[in-house]
């Protein structure tokens, strides 16, 4: 079932540029729209991603990281899968709260695949519920880190 | 010194052609994007964001979509981008050898001005995506819109001068006769209208209805990725620079002078500021927009032209 990772290691100033420049794409598999509306706060005036080059955009092929949110269910997987392959490679993966993280109060049920990470690769976990703005940006700082 | 061939090689290439062009004119994006950060009370991005994202873009993967056609998908980005490039060098080296016998004339640069437009169209149409599909369509109908009327507005330009159509022609015609903008109210009427195309050719709010984020996902832009996606955003940036240069050209003979500095910044600002004043129009109210009030405008300024006003 999980997806192979075929990232290719970027060097030199291409390796700067997606560093500076890493476009969002935001993917709710079913989440309680608690965690989408915290990714939505980072984007106000307040916190500003944009100061990073973080745009939001909305589809997977102009997309460098997946932000996911919400459990993984049964009927949301192969969508999911969909998308990861249809993003442009390198892409990251973010799982944002405790639902992609583990499945949370959903671990167990007769719906859940399972953590997101069973699914694609995942880079990064933000634990929460919701996780906070400020989690989230180190989150993505982490992320940018691991290029 | 240099064989013809070389220094024509360095006038599309280097100075008035490509690289000048997409520098100044990923510059003009990063005030573009700055200032609508201010506006907005955020920090905004640094100033060589639009060059990270071209070279980011530039080293992902490129995807062509199963069932696309592939031969336009690929093309496509580039046709427009060619006929910018080319643009902008006939427009400098005009205003560089306004004596020079023949450079182009209006009509070949507004040819070339359609040609982004067509681009987008048949990228939109070859990728096999429905929002792309939707984008064009509303491209087009937004062309039908817009050139009628920008036509017109050139036109009062050359009835005004007594029918140079050559762009040399009309920037000798400005040295010796001073500013088109200063020669009546033909004129100026004529400079509103174009300054009214800008947003509308460039596609931004409030006439980005091509690719209405909201709506269309990215509209013709939605399939693309890496290098095409990239020529794209490079052509859109340069267009940003060559349109407002054309229509100073075509009305104040700046060029040369300090003044082209801040005559063109003007024009950026009014284009930020109405794009961040006003919402998206529907495509209806766009095309009522330029077919009723912009239209009886020009006509208006091709009027009183040709009675010398």
């Amino acid at each position: 079932m999980k997806t192979e990772n075929n990232q290719r290691q970027l060097r030199g100033i291409d390796k700067w540029g997606l560093k500076k420049s890493p476009w969002v794409f935001h993917l709710s598999t079913g989440s309680c729209n608690n965690c989408d509306i915290e990714i939505l706060d980072a984007l106000t005036p307040r916190f500003d991603i944009e100061r990073f080059g973080i745009v939001l955009v909305g589809t997977p092929r102009h997309a460098d990281v997946l932000l996911v949110t919400g459990i993984v269910t049964v009927q949301v997987l192969p969508r999911l899968l969909h998308v990861y392959e249809q993003a442009a490679k390198p892409c990251f993966v973010i799982a944002v709260g405790t639902c992609p993280c583990t499945g949370g109060i959903f671990d167990g049920s007769y719906h859940h695949v399972g953590p997101l990470d069973k699914v694609i690769p995942v880079d990064v976990y933000i634990p929460g519920c919701p996780p906070k703005p400020e989690a989230i940006i180190s989150g993505v700082v982490k992320t940018l880190a691991r290029i | 010194m240099f064989s013809h061939g070389a220094l024509d090689f360095f006038y599309v290439i280097i100075f008035p052609g490509f690289l000048f062009t997409a520098v100044v004119g990923l510059l003009s994006t990063w005030v573009d994007r700055k200032v609508t950060a201010r506006l907005q009370w955020r920090v905004g991005p640094p100033w060589y964001q639009p060059f990270a994202d071209i070279i980011k873009l530039r080293a992902k993967e490129s995807i062509i979509p199963y069932g696309s056609n592939r031969a336009a998908f690929i093309i496509a980005p580039v046709v427009g981008f060619a006929a910018v490039i080319l643009t902008s060098t006939i427009i400098w080296i005009a205003n560089i050898y306004p004596q020079s016998s023949f450079v182009g004339d209006i009509i070949v640069v507004i040819y070339l001005l359609y040609l982004p437009s067509i681009a987008l169209i048949v990228a939109g149409s070859s990728s096999r995506n429905p929002f792309g599909a939707i984008g064009a369509a509303r491209e087009m109908k937004l062309m039908l819109a817009y050139e009628a009327a920008f036509l017109f507005a050139i036109f009062t330009v050359v009835v005004k001068n007594g029918g140079i159509i050559s762009l040399g022609g009309i920037v000798n015609y400005q040295l010796n006769n001073g500013d088109m903008l200063a020669q009546g109210a033909s004129c100026i009427i004529a400079f509103i209208v174009c300054l009214l195309y800008l947003p509308a050719k460039l596609a931004v709010a409030p006439f980005d209805i091509p690719e209405a984020e909201a709506e269309l996902i990215a509209g013709p832009y939605t399939e693309y990725s890496g290098v095409s996606l990239a020529i794209f955003k490079l052509t859109k940036a340069m267009l940003l620079f060559v349109l407002p240069i054309f229509v100073l050209t075509m009305f104040a003979k700046t060029v040369w002078t300090p003044w082209v500095i801040l005559w063109y910044v003007l024009v950026l600002v009014f284009i930020i500021l109405v794009k961040n004043t006003n919402p998206r129009l529907r495509i209806d109210q766009a095309l009522k927009f330029f077919w009723l009030p912009i239209l009886g405008l020009s006509v208006v300024g091709i009027i009183l032209a040709s009675v010398g006003l």
